[in-house]
């Protein structure tokens, strides 16, 4: 500790600029460094009976973690993440491009709207989605007056209700990005591209479209990543049919009382996220 | 104000034209009534002060905004309510909009495949537009890798790859440094006499227009103030706003106190008498009308000694101060007994003045009667 406290004040930098750091420095090394560390460590411990944790060190965990019959979660959960990330694009894009190019005087007052469910809990945010779906719920009820359909439908714990949770919630990750890079676009390079005889559409292709891909890109990245992780959609809108990794994770550690055994589901997610990231990085500068 | 000479005359074919051009944005009115043609083979220079319309007219012109009233015709066909895309006029912008993550061929190609030019015939124009803006070579280079100089070239070549009628330039060389501007205003004109189109250019900065262009057209709060030759703007202002935008001039108040053919004696700032002409087609204001004259500070001598060329008009002044400029001197005079605030610029050539730290000396100011210009009736 007296150690990395030297690294951190020492050295050739001036003081201010350790200063500077110190707060969010500190912040990431209690909460996220040594958290992570532990959990790293635990992954290799073994579970013994009611939840203690037995300081045995071995690879069992991981071993079983790639047992076949976890396949169909992983397999499940990287469809949901991708489903949620194409459809959160494809709603988000032309969003995005009307903030950025149609909504004038009304743009900040859409930006603060896209940010309202963030400042409610997403529990509330669920529960309200719960009202919305369940069987005597507006939907139902809706669809029934309006003659659609005669009985209700259970749209709760369903694929439908999990995506639809997912999208919504994961929405302004993926717009707001996009909106941050379509707004770097410069008008006059747009303008330019309609001067040299480009109409709106191929000006869009050929000039808007590739200038904002680095948004595109950023905004699938943060929606795909927390996807992954996600639990709560599942458990409070899909049931238990559809557990994501993010349920069997969290089921270690608050049913199964597998402590262990959830660090190395978490440790590979987390090697998983971060091979990935390097991948995609080494792509982009090639 | 009499109305630019343009507005009768009838748009010839191969001619861009602007009749009665307006443009407002909610209350506020920036282009008012705006009349101007463009000859092919001509470089016309929207001259005038930031906020004065110059470059919505010009985003007129391009297609980029429609007008409120008032026709656009090109090459004799009205194109007021033709898209951008579709107008046969390109812009170099201001900060040469060029695309990032295109090179620099493939910026120079983008108007010509647009006007689904065949590849091989591209494979030919983009250098020889890379050759004419001095950049043979370039083809392959990121446009993140180019110095502003270059990326000017590169947004010149792409404009006049695909070989407009008209070529529309907005402050093109404002974000160069002085040196590389000059250099390129000569460059330009150069092109633009090999190409033979016209150019449209628009800048604020009035020796720019003066190396630039064929015919200047001053605008001033959304108006043409005056349109004709460096020569004729420089030479004859017809508002203070003209004479004092270009080059600087000293403007005095008169009073009309006779007229004869051509001519009229003025009497300037209530103590000195002037018989001065009057420009061919210009009317005498009228008896006891008050005028506004100019003065160019170059046409105004400046003597220590009693040494007065015939015909000049001598004014005994006071000495203010001088500024040496390097190859020339500013002179700042008290000419007028009844109005000792009011000075006068006089420049000289050289170094003559440049020691001469006396303050408060009299000399002799003088100047000849063809030098000074009627502007306008002064209602002020």
């Amino acid at each position: 500790m007296g150690k990395a406290l030297s690294w951190l004040l020492g050295g050739r930098k001036p003081l201010a600029s350790h200063l500077l750091l110190a707060p969010a420095s500190l912040w990431l090394i209690f909460l996220l460094v040594i958290p992570a560390g532990g959990l790293i460590v635990l992954s290799f411990a073994k579970n013994g009976p009611y939840g203690a944790i037995v300081w045995e060190f071995g690879l069992h965990n991981y071993a079983r973690a790639f047992d076949p019959k976890y396949l169909p979660v992983l397999f499940r959960t990287f469809a949901f993440a991708a489903a949620t990330t194409v459809v959160c694009l494809v709603l988000g894009y032309p969003l995005a491009y009307y903030l950025t190019f149609r909504a004038g005087r009304w743009r900040n007052a859409l930006l603060v709207g896209l940010m309202v469910p963030f400042w409610s809990s997403c529990l509330v945010a669920y529960y309200s989605w719960m009202i919305v779906l369940g069987k005597e719920g507006l939907l139902n009820t809706a669809l029934i007056r309006f003659g659609f359909l005669s009985e209700p439908i259970g749209f709760l714990y369903t694929p439908f209700a999990i995506l639809l949770g997912l999208v919504y919630f994961y929405l302004p990750f993926t717009v707001l990005p996009l909106y941050a890079s379509l707004d770097k676009v410069p008008r006059s390079v747009i303008e330019a591209a309609y001067d040299l005889g480009a109409g709106r559409w191929t000006a869009f292709w050929k000039v808007t479209l590739p200038l904002s891909l680095p948004g595109v890109v950023a905004g699938c990245i943060l929606t795909f990543i927390p996807c992954l992780g996600d639990f709560l959609t599942v458990e409070i809108l899909g049931g238990p049919r559809y557990y994501l990794l993010g349920n069997l994770i969290s089921n270690q550690f608050m049913m199964a009382q597998d402590w262990p055994f959830g660090s190395a589901l978490t440790s590979l997610l987390l090697a998983g996220l971060v091979g990935g990231l390097w991948l995609y990085q080494r792509w982009e500068k090639a | 104000m009499d109305p630019p000479e343009s507005a009768a005359s009838p748009a010839p074919a191969d001619y861009l034209c602007l009749s009665g051009v307006s443009k407002s944005y909610g209350p506020l009115t920036v282009v008012r009534d705006v009349s101007l043609a463009v000859a092919r083979g001509e470089i016309l220079t929207i001259l005038g002060p930031s906020g004065c319309g110059k470059t919505t007219t010009l985003r007129i012109i391009a297609g980029f905004e429609s007008p409120d009233g008032g026709r656009v015709r090109l090459s004799g066909a009205d194109v007021t309510d033709t898209p951008a895309y579709d107008r046969d006029v390109h812009t170099v912008f201001q900060h040469y909009a060029l695309f990032p993550h295109l090179s620099v061929a493939d910026n120079i190609a983008f108007g010509m495949r647009m006007d689904k030019v065949p590849e091989d015939e591209i494979k030919k124009r983009v250098p020889e537009a890379l050759a004419m803006v001095k950049l043979s070579g370039f083809e392959s280079r990121r446009i993140q890798s180019m110095s502003g100089g270059q990326m000017q070239r590169v947004a010149l070549a792409r404009a006049i790859a695909g070989r407009p009628a008209v070529l529309l330039l907005d402050e093109p060389l404002g974000a160069l440094d002085l040196k590389l501007r000059k250099e390129m205003q000569l460059e330009l004109k150069g092109l633009q006499r090999r190409l033979g189109i016209a150019f449209i250019y628009v800048t604020h900065d009035q020796e720019e227009a003066m190396t630039m262009s064929d015919r200047i057209a001053v605008f001033n709060h959304g108006r043409i103030e005056q349109v004709g030759t460096p020569g004729e703007i420089y030479e004859m202002p017809k508002t203070s706003f003209v004479a004092d935008f270009i080059g600087g001039a000293n403007i005095f108040s008169a009073k009309v106190l006779r007229g004869e053919p051509g001519r009229a004696h003025l009497l300037l700032e209530d103590e000195h008498e002037l018989n001065v002409p009057l420009d061919a087609n210009e009317s005498l204001p009228g008896i006891g009308a008050r005028v506004k004259v100019a003065i160019r500070p170059e046409r105004v001598k400046v003597f220590y000694k009693d040494e007065l060329p015939f015909g000049l008009i001598r004014f005994d002044a006071i000495l203010k101060d001088t500024v040496f400029l390097g190859d020339a001197c500013q002179i700042y005079l008290q000419m007028f007994k009844k109005n000792p605030e009011r000075l006068t610029i006089a420049w000289a050539g050289g170094d003559r003045y440049a020691v001469h730290d006396d303050m408060d000396v009299p000399v002799i100011a003088a100047v000849d009667p063809e030098d000074v210009y009627i502007l306008e009736r002064d209602n002020g």
